[in-house]
């Protein structure tokens, strides 16, 4: 029986070794990866790449500003920063100009990352493991459990689109808290202090967070 | 005597809030992410709670978070132990066997090998059980969320909730059965054990409550995801694609 089943696997493990003998050739050629479509699995892989580096810096014992710094890291190799910018925007987006929307998307990139990046501290110690995948819409969402210490595991999920080009996250629900939408509010909020005055806000933004 | 009229009361509030709650809750609008009717009457209270915070909540968790963090650890595992025998009610309420069940189990264990409910063995051994409330019982009867309220000194919560809550003061079996000066040791170490996580997540709720442009607007939005999280319930903006409509939600 035994003889039996490796003499009918044979010929797929050499065919699967082949294949990925090849991986290997295109990736030291530096080969870029053939264009695929998202699916599910691929969603997943990229957060279970996310959630590893976010691992490594809170098991790092680096210093917690040096972590920031790394966190920030992650958030532009991840995520989608100008659609996140977006949609914080809102409505107010529309009417803003190409040049208003880059001063902006930069500024919020800084926001953001100090912000969520000071949040990590509570982080430092735990794991983040990534427990499923689905589809929604047209987007996939990666369902993760965070493991932190002294805390009942919690559910982080991930949305990522390729819309962008990219495999990249555009969204971010932590127990059912949506960041998108808070910092729509946030930003909402910001620019109503300032009565709408969206380069007013660009420049105190550098200061948030 | 007076423990049968307990029960009497409190099985004439679930029935007297049955009555009121579904005509009495307003309707929210369809897809709309919060229904805020009171919202002036709810910043005055949260504006209240805040001075509540600033003068006595934040200054008495920093210096509960100077005692020994085993010391915590056992007071929140108490207050939760206290607390079981509600939650087994709300499980039963619910028809959730398994949290009944588990809620059970834990209550036994942990108030016989736990010492009291001070450690919680049942962890220990993989019991874990989920909350149970009555505002979670009303959402399983189908009793819809209501508007949203800031209640003064509790914080964020809805008409459902705030309903869930007065039931829920009434209904933990064990008022019934133990003498009344231990009771009050239930009230006391679930007050330290949420004075505790004011410490333990100062950074978030400073950075939410006093750190954001509109604190209550943000205290509302997060009070109400997660716990629409937390009830199974669905939040609009969930599944909202950004790539297709990235103005609006």
């Amino acid at each position: 029986m035994r003889n039996d089943f490796s003499f009918l696997s044979l010929p797929i493990l050499s065919r699967r070794s082949l294949l990925a003998g090849f991986g290997g050739l295109a990736l030291t050629l530096g080969f870029a990866r053939p264009s695929q479509a998202l699916d599910v699995d691929s969603a997943k892989v990229l957060i279970g790449k996310l959630v590893a580096d976010i691992n490594g810096i809170i098991n790092s014992g680096a210093s917690e500003q040096s972590m920031y710094a790394s966190f920030e890291q992650v958030f532009i190799t991840y995520a989608d920063v100008p659609i996140i910018a977006q949609s914080a925007l809102g409505v107010a987006a529309r009417s803003a100009s190409g040049g208003q929307m880059q001063a902006f998307t930069a500024a919020f990139q800084g926001y953001i990352s100090r912000k969520y990046g000071s949040r990590f501290r509570e982080f430092i110690g735990g794991s983040i493991e990534v427990v499923d995948a689905r589809k929604v819409k047209s987007f996939y969402e990666v369902i993760s459990t965070a493991y932190l210490k002294g805390q009942s595991p919690f559910e982080v999920r991930w949305q990522v689109s390729d819309k962008s080009g990219r495999d990249l996250f555009f969204n971010m629900i932590i127990e059912g808290v949506n960041m998108v939408a808070t910092e729509r509010t946030e930003i909402g909020a910001l620019l109503d202090q300032r009565g709408g005055d969206l380069n007013q806000l660009i420049v105190d933004l550098k200061g948030l967070g | 005597m007076f423990h049968k009229f307990g029960v009497i009361v409190s099985v004439s509030w679930i029935v007297g809030l049955l009555a009121v709650l579904p005509s009495g809750c307003s309707k929210a609008p369809e897809g709309a992410a919060f229904n805020d009717p009171f919202e002036a009457q709810n910043r005055a209270v949260h504006a209240a709670n805040l001075e509540i915070d600033t003068l006595l909540v934040r200054p008495s968790s920093r210096v509960y978070s100077g005692i020994p963090k085993p010391v915590q650890q056992g007071v929140t595992n108490f207050s939760d132990n206290f607390e079981a025998p509600g939650m087994m009610v709300n499980a039963l309420l619910q028809g959730d066997v398994e949290n009944l069940v588990a809620h059970t189990f834990r209550f036994v264990i942990n108030s016989t090998i736990g010492l009291g409910g001070v450690l919680d063995a049942a962890d220990g051994i993989g019991i874990h059980a989920d909350d149970k409330d009555f505002g979670q019982t009303l959402q399983v009867w189908g009793i819809k969320e209501g508007t949203y309220l800031v209640l003064p000194f509790y914080g964020p919560s809805t008409e459902r909730d705030a309903a869930g809550l007065v039931v829920d003061f009434v209904l933990n079996p064990l008022g019934f059965f133990i003498p009344s000066p231990y009771k009050k040791l239930g009230t006391i170490t679930k007050l330290a054990s949420k004075i505790g996580d004011r410490g333990r997540y100062s950074n978030t709720v400073d950075s939410l409550l006093y750190g954001s442009a509109d604190g209550y607007a943000q205290a509302r939005q997060i009070y109400l995801e997660n716990r629409r999280f937390e009830l199974g319930e669905t939040t609009p903006g969930d599944t909202f694609d950004p790539y297709e409509d990235p103005y609006a939600q």
